[in-house]
């Protein structure tokens, strides 16, 4: 009897079971993501020399922040990046909307193997991406030069390392690698549009733009502010393509330096861990008043849909 | 209706014993990921050497010897890439949490840190480093001391500048080497005969001779970009001279206008197309082993221009002030090891082109052989003479910053076409609001 009671205490009661069987991702969550929150903050009032070690840490107030609003790298990268947002952002919508509309009224049991197919890139490591069309866009040994080359017999153009075309290629790249995405967003939402609406629209002789123009994209309009939201947050956090695809630098002039590589940079390259926690939680707010914006500008004029 | 909880786990079904498994993975997983996270080698014969590819490779090779002098002591190697290196070894110093016991760093990171107090000093007892400075080169020796006196690394190999030059393309452009070195102007008129001549540009980048420029003139122990009291130098004549002459050579198109590194730089040098390249002498075994093997043979070595005597990098040991106090001894005797033996030195530079930073390696019989790529010329002599005219340069907090805007407004010149002084101003600007953070 006393035996069974010991073996009982040992396992795992259901009063504990859920949080233990948590555990995982509750610490890895803490460790990864709750701590460097709590941390940022603490770091964006204090002035540290890094190889000092946490013991130099000096609090400095507002100090940081007051420096990072008056950094000049720090608005031409907030330039950079709203430009990034917008030239790949804007056209991924102009185009997976009209584009999964075709798709699903055109490929009927191909949908899925055809949005797979657009769907790759998103999947695909950002890595190898960056490598691969720094290699396309290379100036004197790049597929995308050779091709303008036997058509226009122009000069080779220096796509990265020009900062007039670097900017349209990273855009570029950002837009290839979502399109998928927001292809795959909006053919979701083009199944909750009920099949009537567009027989009844048929009967009445309704042409194929207006029964897009006047069924399809009221229709899709949550999942276009679902999408444009996640682009904005998105867009103003891009980092990978133009860390990789320059080397890490942001290429001439800092061109395609996002405030997320700046804030990497000021950190690790600049050794200014405050300053770089500072611009972080502004770029935060930024990214959090921009979704604002976002939700007023797609909210409809009566009540929410 | 199903039985009481409670009384599960007493039940022999198997899903139960699944459910045991499972938490017993777990609590193996978890225990075992913190002990992974928080065990240091208490160990005090066990020590820890964190470097970066090819200072991995030398340390390797010294620790056969070490073994034989030390054989209770074991050493690892902890090899990361140069860029993921330096930012785990300023993970390691800003937290204390996985110090080795001895870091390579390179010397601009050298420099950086020697503005903190996370690196043991050297010059202190036991180590006494200071007593070691007349077996170095001078210049390296003094890099790895800071403002304050005090010896923070132990320098291993270094890069003395060099100015390698395309041969057949002089003699065909009927340059001569004073040509090209006499002062740095007579090097770009030397460029605009080359390029006449034979249609080969003098330069990969202009940028790359305003690195240069701004070092040249330097006093000892000055810093490029910032004077003592933090002041930005920027607008001196200095950067302007700098500046004036990068862009003679961007208008007269004698820059190739590509990036150190980068593909189209390789292919430049194999196709000739490139005349001149400015860099450390390790530069040599790279061309040899990959950039351009098939020149070989073509390239000669000279001083740089204007008896310009700079450094290209190079490589130093040091111990974290917070490593585990009982394998510093031995960590200082490893560094030792790897830093003032002559064979090893010299074992490191024909293997790895490690120039060594020790004076007594300098005087090898092997400075004096011939060099194939370099068509049998002895350039060891002469990096050799340029090693012990170097002065070290200090290092600014804030210089990495710096390099990279002083880099940007150059662009803004040579590509935008905005003048030099407005960029300059600029620079100036940016810099003051940085200096003293």
């Amino acid at each position: 009897m006393s035996r069974s009671v010991i073996k009982q205490r040992k396992r795992l009661t259901p009063r504990w079971a859920p949080y233990v069987l948590l555990m995982p991702f509750l610490v890895l969550f803490a460790v990864f993501g709750i701590f460097p929150l709590l941390f940022s903050i603490v770091l964006a009032f204090q002035s540290w020399d890094p190889s000092s070690g946490l013991a130099s840490m000096t609090f400095v107030g507002t100090e940081n922040f007051s420096f990072a609003l008056g950094d000049d790298w720090f608005w031409k990268s907030l330039g950079s990046t709203f430009t990034l947002a917008l030239l790949s952002g804007v056209p991924q919508h102009l185009v997976a909307i009209p584009l999964a509309a075709f798709i699903d009224r055109t490929f009927g049991r191909w949908r899925d193997p055809v949005s797979a197919v657009y769907f790759l890139p998103y999947i695909t490591s950002s890595v190898a991406i960056a490598i691969l069309f720094g290699a396309l866009f290379s100036k004197d040994f790049g597929l995308v030069n050779s091709l303008l080359h036997a058509w226009l017999r122009g000069e080779n153009i220096d796509w990265i390392g020009r900062s007039e075309t670097l900017g349209p290629v990273v855009s570029f790249i950002v837009f290839w690698r979502y399109l998928g995405f927001n292809l795959v967003l909006y053919l979701a939402a083009l199944q909750s549009i009920p099949r009537d609406l567009y027989e009844a629209a048929e009967l009445d002789g309704a042409s194929a733009w207006r029964q897009f123009f006047h069924i399809t994209l009221p229709g899709l309009r949550p999942m276009i502010l679902f999408g444009v939201t996640l682009s904005v947050i998105g867009g103003l956090q891009i980092f990978e393509e133009p860390f990789i695809l320059t080397g890490g630098k942001g290429g001439p002039d800092q061109v395609v330096m996002t405030v997320g590589m700046y804030v990497y940079r000021t950190a690790f390259e600049f050794n200014d861990f405050g300053a770089a926690s500072a611009m972080s939680w502004i770029l935060c707010a930024i990214v959090a008043v921009m979704t604002w914006v976002t939700h007023r500008a797609f909210k409809t004029d009566g009540s929410p849909r | 209706m199903p039985s009481s909880p409670r009384l599960l786990p007493s039940s022999p079904i198997p899903g139960l014993r699944r459910r045991r498994l499972l938490g017993a993975a777990l609590s193996t997983f978890t225990g075992s990921a913190l002990l992974a996270g928080c065990s240091p080698q208490e160990s005090p014969n066990q020590l820890t050497v964190a470097a970066y590819p090819q200072i991995d490779a030398v340390v390797e090779q010294a620790l056969q010897s070490w073994r034989a002098q030390h054989p209770g002591v074991t050493v690892k190697v902890v090899t990361r890439q140069y860029g993921d290196h330096h930012t785990a070894m300023t993970t390691a110093l800003s937290t204390a949490v996985g110090l080795p016991d001895v870091m390579a760093l390179e010397s601009s990171f050298v420099g950086r840190f020697a503005h903190g107090s996370g690196l043991e000093d050297l010059s202190a007892a036991p180590y006494e480093a200071h007593q070691l400075r007349d077996r170095f080169v001078a210049f390296a020796f003094d890099q790895g001391t800071n403002a304050n006196g005090r010896v923070l690394a132990l320098p291993t190999d270094i890069g003395p500048g060099t100015l390698l030059f395309r041969q057949d393309l002089l003699a065909r452009a009927g340059v001569s080497v004073e040509n090209l070195t006499h002062s740095w102007e007579s090097f770009v008129d030397a460029g605009l005969a080359i390029k006449q001549k034979t249609g080969a540009f003098l330069l990969g980048n202009a940028q790359t001779l305003k690195d240069i420029l701004i070092r040249s003139g330097l006093q000892p122990g000055q810093s490029l970009y910032f004077g003592s009291d933090h002041e930005v130098l920027v607008k001196s004549s200095r950067f302007e001279r700098a500046f004036e002459l990068a862009l003679k050579v961007r208008r007269n198109q004698l820059d190739a206008r590509v990036n150190a590194w980068s593909n189209e730089w390789a292919e430049g040098f194999k196709r000739g197309r490139l005349s001149v390249e400015l860099s450390g002498a390790w530069m040599v075994g790279q061309m040899a082993k990959w950039v351009a093997p098939s020149t070989a043979g073509l390239w000669r070595a000279a001083h740089l221009p204007e008896s310009t005597f700079v450094s290209y990098g190079g490589t130093f040991y040091a111990i974290p002030r917070l490593s585990n106090p009982q394998r510093k001894a031995h960590a200082w005797a490893l560094i030792k090891h790897l830093t003032l033996d002559t064979s090893r030195q010299v074992q490191a530079f024909r293997e790895v082109d490690a120039f060594p930073a020790l004076s007594q390696a300098l005087d090898e019989p092997f400075f004096d052989e011939p060099l194939p790529f370099l068509g049998g010329q002895p350039a060891r002599q002469l990096w050799r003479e340029a090693a012990r005219r170097i002065t070290a340069v200090s290092v600014h907090k804030q210089n990495s910053f710096a390099d990279e805007v002083v880099g940007t407004e150059l662009d803004n010149v040579l590509d935008r076409g905005k003048s030099i002084t407005a960029a300059l101003a600029d620079a100036h600007r940016v810099l003051v609001r940085r200096a003293r953070r």
